[in-house]
């Protein structure tokens, strides 16, 4: 017997670790799944039938649908500026010699590992006083909120983009530059499409974490003016039938589909 | 095409001078080889011909028209990469067709001059494909169509062939020599390779920390190499240190009395001879300078035998023979005979 044809015990091991962690993570997601289709308004095991009735539930709940449609608002508008602001960001990270360059890096990360109480409590305080000092309306404004969560599209914006552009050879722009392209076409022409596969990943990514942002949102929303995860939440206090398990179900299907598409076109798992 | 002339470039930073007082003048239709050893200031005069580098000091002129401080995208340099810099997301008639794109060429006049310049690197029918999709070599032919496309007046060419393996860089080098000459291209290539250099040259440059050692044909080079470094580097040469005893007459360190007609003059001197230039044996005897040589190590090189000798304690010296029927490798520790002729030895200043 070869030692290739008997799996080693290291082997088995490594294979079990990742079994273990995968159904870890995919559980979650396996139980708002069937709880969805639970036919009783209290969830319990086991169900006693099954039954759709919970999606036109959350399909036709009016919270759940402006919600729905104010989160799909700030985030694309949240996404947009924050590639923005960030793209031109990380060039100059990583192209010229700033002043404090990896402090600003550091700084332009943080929000991803600030909690988001913590982020929200902040920005309470701060459009507050803003408020207080200029007299415009800012804390619980659409700008307001599209504010913040631009702050939290950011750092994956830079991460992303600096991390092609790390990678990226130069000698393509010279080469277009030799070929007769001024600096703003190679940017266009050259350096743009070649990093284009770090955009749109940090665009999805940004638009994810903004999309399910509860935390910082709770501070920051106004009246009738409810994010698709806070509706959620003052739906939970309430309730607890499976509109929320269908609710969530249609999310994670959305995105799952955002994910696939965008895959067919820059393949994710390489610039992630 | 026009001629591209290089007058007193130089460039430093700060007190690093990489290069140091250029001037060559390229003709019409030449293909001039910068030649020298890695770090020389070769690729950073490249650069500047093509406007990466800005020069310190100096003027680069193509033709009639002065480029010094243009841009890169106003010199037309065609510039072929070592690294070939295909756009990767651009299909090979797209990159092809990006520098006539950039002079708003129309668009009928476009496709035809892109499938003429893959028609010239016979990658006709690769015109879909992507880089990635291509062979080094096949890659290599495409930077060189895309610099050719857009009608260059210079064409540059760093390095082209150090990435393709040893077979297929012979095969390129005639390519590019042929269509170089077909199309009158004024040529500048960079290249640390000598064979590379002598192969496809017109004239070559020999730098070395940043200076020009010397401009010529390969003959004018290894016939007549202006330097003891020029000597050493081009093609190989066996260097006996000492001093100048008086017009035609060297002495070695070791006390070898020489005669050498091409000691002129006074002081300390290296006299430079060419190893194949040295006979040995009875065809060394006739030789107005013949010496017993021991034999310290001998190389068989298949076609060549390369003996190094000592003559004394103080001169030692290579030599090269042809591995003719019957020529036994002498060994170790025997002694021979080697002579020369008077005028086959070259003298130079003794370097510091």
């Amino acid at each position: 017997m070869s030692a290739a044809a008997r799996p080693s015990f290291g082997r088995l091991a490594l294979n079990g670790a990742a079994c273990l962690s995968l159904g870890f993570i995919l559980l979650p997601l396996i139980f708002v799944t069937w709880l969805a289709f639970f036919r009783q308004e209290i969830p319990s095991f086991p169900p006693e039938g099954y039954s759709l009735k919970w999606f036109s539930a959350a399909a036709s709940n009016k919270p759940f649908i402006d919600g729905f449609i104010l989160s799909l608002q700030v985030g694309v508008l949240a996404t947009l500026i924050g590639l923005a602001l960030g793209v031109p960001a990380s060039l100059a990270l990583v192209r010229h010699r700033i002043t404090l360059g990896p402090a600003v890096n550091t700084l332009l990360l943080l929000p991803l590992v600030m909690p988001g109480i913590v982020l929200g409590t902040a920005l309470y305080v701060f459009q507050i006083e803003t408020e207080i000092a200029t007299g415009l309306p800012v804390l619980g404004s659409l700008g307001g909120l599209i504010a913040a969560h631009t702050l939290v599209v950011i750092p994956w914006v830079v991460r992303l983009v600096t991390a092609s552009l790390t990678g990226f050879d130069r000698t393509i722009e010279e080469a277009a530059q030799n070929l007769g392209a001024g600096p703003l076409t190679t940017f266009w022409r050259v350096t743009l499409p070649s990093i284009r596969p770090g955009i749109v990943a940090a665009g999805l990514f940004g638009f994810v974490t903004s999309f399910g942002n509860l935390e910082m949102s709770l501070f920051l929303v106004g009246p009738g003016r409810t994010t698709l995860p806070i509706a959620i939440l003052q739906y939970l206090e309430w309730k607890i039938d499976p509109t929320v398990a269908a609710a969530s179900l249609i999310q994670i299907v959305l995105i799952a589909v955002a994910m696939v598409v965008t895959d067919r076109y820059v393949k994710l798992s390489r610039v992630v | 095409m026009a001629r591209l002339s290089i007058e007193h470039l130089r460039k430093s930073y700060g007190d690093l001078t990489v290069v140091d007082d250029v001037t060559i003048d390229i003709a019409d239709g030449e293909f001039l080889v910068l030649l020298g050893p890695s770090g020389c200031g070769k690729t950073t005069t490249l650069r500047m011909v093509a406007g990466f580098v800005p020069p310190s000091s100096g003027k680069l002129s193509i033709g009639e028209r002065n480029v010094t401080a243009l841009p890169p995208w106003k010199r037309n340099c065609g510039l072929v990469f070592q690294s070939y810099a295909l756009f990767p997301h651009m299909t090979v008639a797209e990159n092809v067709a990006f520098g006539l794109e950039m002079r708003k060429v129309a668009q009928a006049e476009r496709s035809m001059r892109v499938a003429e310049a893959l028609r010239l690197v016979q990658l006709t029918g690769f015109d879909g494909r992507y880089p990635r999709q291509l062979s080094g070599g096949q890659q290599q032919r495409v930077a060189l169509a895309r610099a050719l496309a857009m009608e260059p007046d210079v064409l540059l060419l760093d390095e082209p062939l150090s990435n393709l393996d040893a077979k297929l860089r012979q095969e390129v080098r005639v390519e590019i020599r042929d269509l170089q000459r077909k199309l009158g291209l004024t040529t500048i290539m960079v290249t640390h390779d000598q064979e590379e250099a002598l192969t496809m040259a017109d004239r070559l440059v020999v730098m070395e920390k940043g200076q020009v050692r010397q401009i010529g044909t390969q003959r004018e080079l290894y016939e007549k190499p202006a330097d003891r470094f020029v000597a050493g580097f081009i093609g190989r040469s066996a260097f006996l240190d000492g001093e100048i005893a008086g017009n035609g007459r060297f002495r070695t360190k070791g006390g070898l009395d020489i005669a050498c007609a091409a000691a002129t003059g006074m002081g300390s001197a290296t006299l430079a001879l060419r190893p194949e230039r040295i006979a040995v044996g009875g065809e060394a005897q006739g030789c107005p300078n013949h010496y017993e040589a021991k034999v310290e190590h001998a190389s068989y090189l298949g076609a060549l035998l390369d003996i190094h000798v000592s003559l004394s304690e103080h001169d030692r010296m290579l030599l090269q023979i042809p591995n003719r029927a019957g020529v036994a490798e002498p060994k170790p520790g025997e002694t021979i005979t080697i002579g020369w002729a008077q005028d086959a030895g070259l003298v130079y200043p003794r370097e510091a």
